[in-house]
């Protein structure tokens, strides 16, 4: 409940306890956004917590990508709204910020990381330069400041620190994809979305980049929300799921309960047609 | 109606049922569990009792809330000082996550293997996550680990290529190095032997010391024996004091 | 020197149409009042290709009176072909006075230089343009750049510092040197050297930018605030030459690097020919005259 709403209602003991009790970070309801009927997603309603990790989980044309660029401040939907809570006392909604202040949100608190890494990063900078904007971005005036937060990020990500002035095109997929999580983490955001991060890399490099996102959710306590088809990755980066058929979400709850005990035929079928290894 | 006046229950299952359907074989449904009720006090074991489909590993994903249940009620107390109790059959995830974290002790009959995770850090995580120091956590993970005769060689290795029963200790170790008020163990000596077995039965022993509330499944007869209080019969849904 | 001349027959006063030249004022005013903000202007055809000025041009041309004297410069120094060209232009579409002395002067327009010789109130100095934006090197679509200069999104200005110092150990950039105008627009200043941008800080003149080719109008009114970005490690700096001109001994201005001779000889020399012109007509010091 925003607080403009708490105060229309019955009076000072609902905001004391709106005040009190833990918000949600983010809360979503009923959003839609079709392109055509069936194709994008609706009525979506769900909420998401401080340190939790939500799993969009449902096949390719689910909706789930539509769904995550609506969330994520990228793409205005039809009907619904998505509640972020800025700070212990105050949400926005996030259409109803002007363009530069959800602009501003995405480049501070909130991160995005891409499917494919070159979508998230600039080309022609360097490692550190990549890194390094959002931080400039923000005011940081400081250029020895700037590469040392720049490499000690290099270092976290496990990339090597000598590469950071090599450009992202000379480096492996799923070093691109680390230097793309950095870069959005640089600014310490509370909310990260990823669209298929493990997307087209090698099954030992998804590995490696699954425990580092596991990591970095515990050790920083990012929520964050990831979209994926892969159900194993779902299994172990997410708390939470949430399945997408045809533009709805059919099935929610605990991962390991849904991945176990689905009860919705479609999430059934998702789950019996995994490949056992 | 809930006995408050006893107030060393630490789990209450009161007429929960649970029938699978499964949409993708025609609609098939398969009724596992029906109106069981019983309930599980600090200090005690009870041990769910059936034959292979009766429904005993049903039940217990159910009290981890792993399974969901078609009716009735799971309830927990959050230990064993508190008056407070939740049902994990309306609980919020939110609130399961909670629980999990705090109260519930759960050893599954497998290990899921997550890829570059040291068998130390596998066992050492519920209690980081509890904002356990890691130092410390690792320290109390070796000590289990030693116990359970997991050679020192393996602790810093992913626990993929370990054999079953390498494993399962890895698995157990994880399960008990909480002190959680509440312990559910599915299957824990199914690829033990002699030895092993042993150290499990003692840190089944030293857990009700300090009163948990167990509920585990044994295929082993004589384990059965050498840690139930109270077996529930899964074909009759009554429990029963075991005489020791 | 001045020069008399009559105006050519069959043109308007100035070449442009008065409608044009209302247009272009009209833009010269917003421009004006949004110090170093990109105003797009409704271009003409000019009788000289792109990328020959028409920018600087089209505002002189409108602009341009009867009472005016006019400079050209191109690189600093009047008598180069392009500074030729176009000063003679405007003798014969405006019949004005023209003038190489800079103090003389009402109207300058230059190519990618600010004259040595400190402006004063009521000049206006004409800068010519080829690629206004100054976020174009990272940024190639214009419907971004507009939003990141609506919304001051400058981080990236500073990514590309950032890339030179990390390349080069030094900000390389050493012409059209970004600057932030009144602490709020960035701006090109033009392919000016970066040894002109503390001229542009708090300059008495009015500071007018023609691009021609983009169609875009900016401007810097008087005693405006114009700052060159860097790092607080890595403060601005012009640029020094380890010698003096070799014709007025200057150790202040531009210095162009001249090749004599085929074996690597070479000297340097101001860049701003009046400059140069006014310092040797200067009297030699007393320490020199006393070496007699």
């Amino acid at each position: 409940m925003s607080v403009m709403e708490v105060e229309n209602s019955s009076g000072l003991a609902e905001i004391n306890r709106a005040h009190r009790e833990p918000q949600p970070l983010l809360k979503v309801s009923q959003l839609t956004k079709l392109y055509q009927p069936g194709k994008g997603c609706q009525a979506i309603n769900f909420e998401l917590w401080p340190g939790e990790v939500l799993g969009i989980v449902g096949e390719s044309g689910s909706g789930k990508s539509t769904l995550l660029r609506v969330l994520s401040g990228r793409e205005e939907p039809d009907n619904g709204y998505v509640q972020y809570q800025i700070s212990p006392n105050n949400s926005v909604s996030l259409y109803g910020l002007s363009e530069s202040e959800r602009r501003r949100l995405l480049r501070t608190e909130w991160g995005v990381v891409h499917q494919h890494p070159m979508d998230g990063l600039r080309p022609r900078v360097s490692a550190g330069g990549n890194i390094g904007e959002r931080l400039m971005a923000v005011g940081s005036r400081h250029y020895g400041d700037i590469r040392e937060q720049a490499a000690d990020w290099l270092s976290q990500v496990e990339i090597p620190v000598d590469r950071i002035d090599d450009m992202p095109i000379t480096f492996s997929g799923g070093m691109q994809q680390r230097l793309q999580i950095a870069r959005n983490l640089v600014t310490h955001p509370k909310l990260v979305f990823m669209d298929e991060p493990t997307g087209g890399l090698d099954v030992s490099v998804q590995a490696r980049l699954l425990d580092l996102i596991r990591n970095l959710v515990t050790e920083l306590g990012l929520s964050v929300v990831i979209v994926t088809h892969d159900l194993a990755v779902a299994r172990l980066l997410a708390h939470r799921l949430v399945v997408m058929k045809e533009s709805r979400i059919v099935e929610t709850g605990l991962t390991d309960q849904v991945l176990d005990d689905p009860q919705h035929p479609y999430t059934q079928l998702l789950v019996s047609s995994v490949l056992q290894g | 109606m809930m006995n408050t006046m006893n107030n060393k229950v630490m789990l209450r299952v009161e007429n929960i049922s649970k029938t699978f359907v499964l949409h993708n074989q025609g609609g098939a449904s398969l009724s596992v569990l029906d109106d069981s009720s019983f309930q599980v006090e600090s200090g005690e074991c009870v041990v769910l009792l059936g034959q292979s489909g009766s429904g005993k590993s049903t039940l217990l994903k159910a009290l981890y809330a792993n399974y969901l249940v078609d009716g009735g009620q799971i309830l927990v107390r959050q230990n064993l000082d508190s008056r407070h109790w939740i049902d994990l059959v309306t609980a919020t995830p939110k609130s399961i996550l909670e629980v999990r974290k705090h109260t519930i002790g759960w050893v599954s009959q497998f290990l899921r293997v997550i890829p570059r995770i040291s068998a130390l850090d596998v066992v050492s995580q519920p209690l980081v996550e509890l904002g356990e120091n890691k130092t410390i956590a690792r320290e109390k993970a070796k000590i289990l680990l030693r116990r359970l005769n997991v050679p020192e060689a393996l602790w810093h290795l992913a626990p993929a290529t370990f054999s079953g029963g390498e494993q399962q200790r890895v698995n157990i170790a994880r399960g008990f190095i909480v002190e959680s008020p509440i312990l559910l163990l599915d299957e824990p000596t199914a690829s033990l032997d002699e030895k092993n077995c042993q150290v499990v039965i003692e840190l089944i022993s030293e857990a009700k010391q300090r009163g948990a509330a167990i509920v585990g499944i044994f295929h082993d007869e004589s384990v059965r024996q050498r840690v139930a209080d109270k077996i529930y019969d899964m074909s009759k849904s009554t429990l029963f004091v075991v005489e020791h | 020197m001045m020069y008399e001349s009559g105006q050519a027959s069959g043109y308007n006063y100035g070449y442009l149409d008065e409608q044009t030249k209302r247009m272009i004022r009209r833009s010269l005013l917003k421009a004006i009042a949004i110090p170093g903000y990109q105003v797009p202007f409704g271009g003409r055809e000019m009788p000289m290709p792109y990328g020959w000025g028409t920018g600087g041009i089209q505002i002189t041309a409108a602009i341009i009176g009867q009472p005016d004297v006019l400079k050209v410069i191109d690189q600093g120094a009047d008598d180069t072909t392009n500074a030729v060209s176009i000063r003679q232009f405007f003798e014969k579409v405006a019949a004005v006075t023209t003038t190489e002395k800079t103090s003389d002067a009402s109207l300058i327009q230059t190519r990618h230089r600010i004259p040595e010789k400190p402006l004063k109130e009521g000049q206006i100095l004409i800068y010519q343009v080829p690629i206004p934006e100054p976020l174009r090197f990272i940024e190639p679509r214009e419907t971004e750049t507009r939003k990141m200069h609506e919304l001051e999104e400058y981080g990236v200005m500073h990514v590309k510092l950032y890339e030179d110092i990390a390349r080069y150990g030094h900000i390389s950039t050493s012409y059209a040197y970004p600057v932030k105008v009144n602490g709020r627009y960035i701006m090109d200043p033009s392919p000016i050297p970066k040894f002109d941008n503390p001229k542009m800080n708090q300059m008495p003149a009015l500071q007018l930018f023609g691009a021609g080719r983009e169609k875009r109008i900016y401007a810097i009114p008087p005693y405006t605030d114009v700052k060159s970005l860097d790092f607080d490690d890595h403060p601005f700096e012009v640029q020094r030459w380890g010698e003096p001109c070799a014709i007025c001994g200057s150790t202040e201005s531009f210095l162009d690097e001249v090749v004599t001779d085929d074996q690597g000889g070479r000297m340097f020399v101001c860049s701003d020919t009046d400059y140069c012109r006014e310092q040797q007509a200067l009297p030699k010091s007393e320490e020199s005259m006393s070496c007699l």
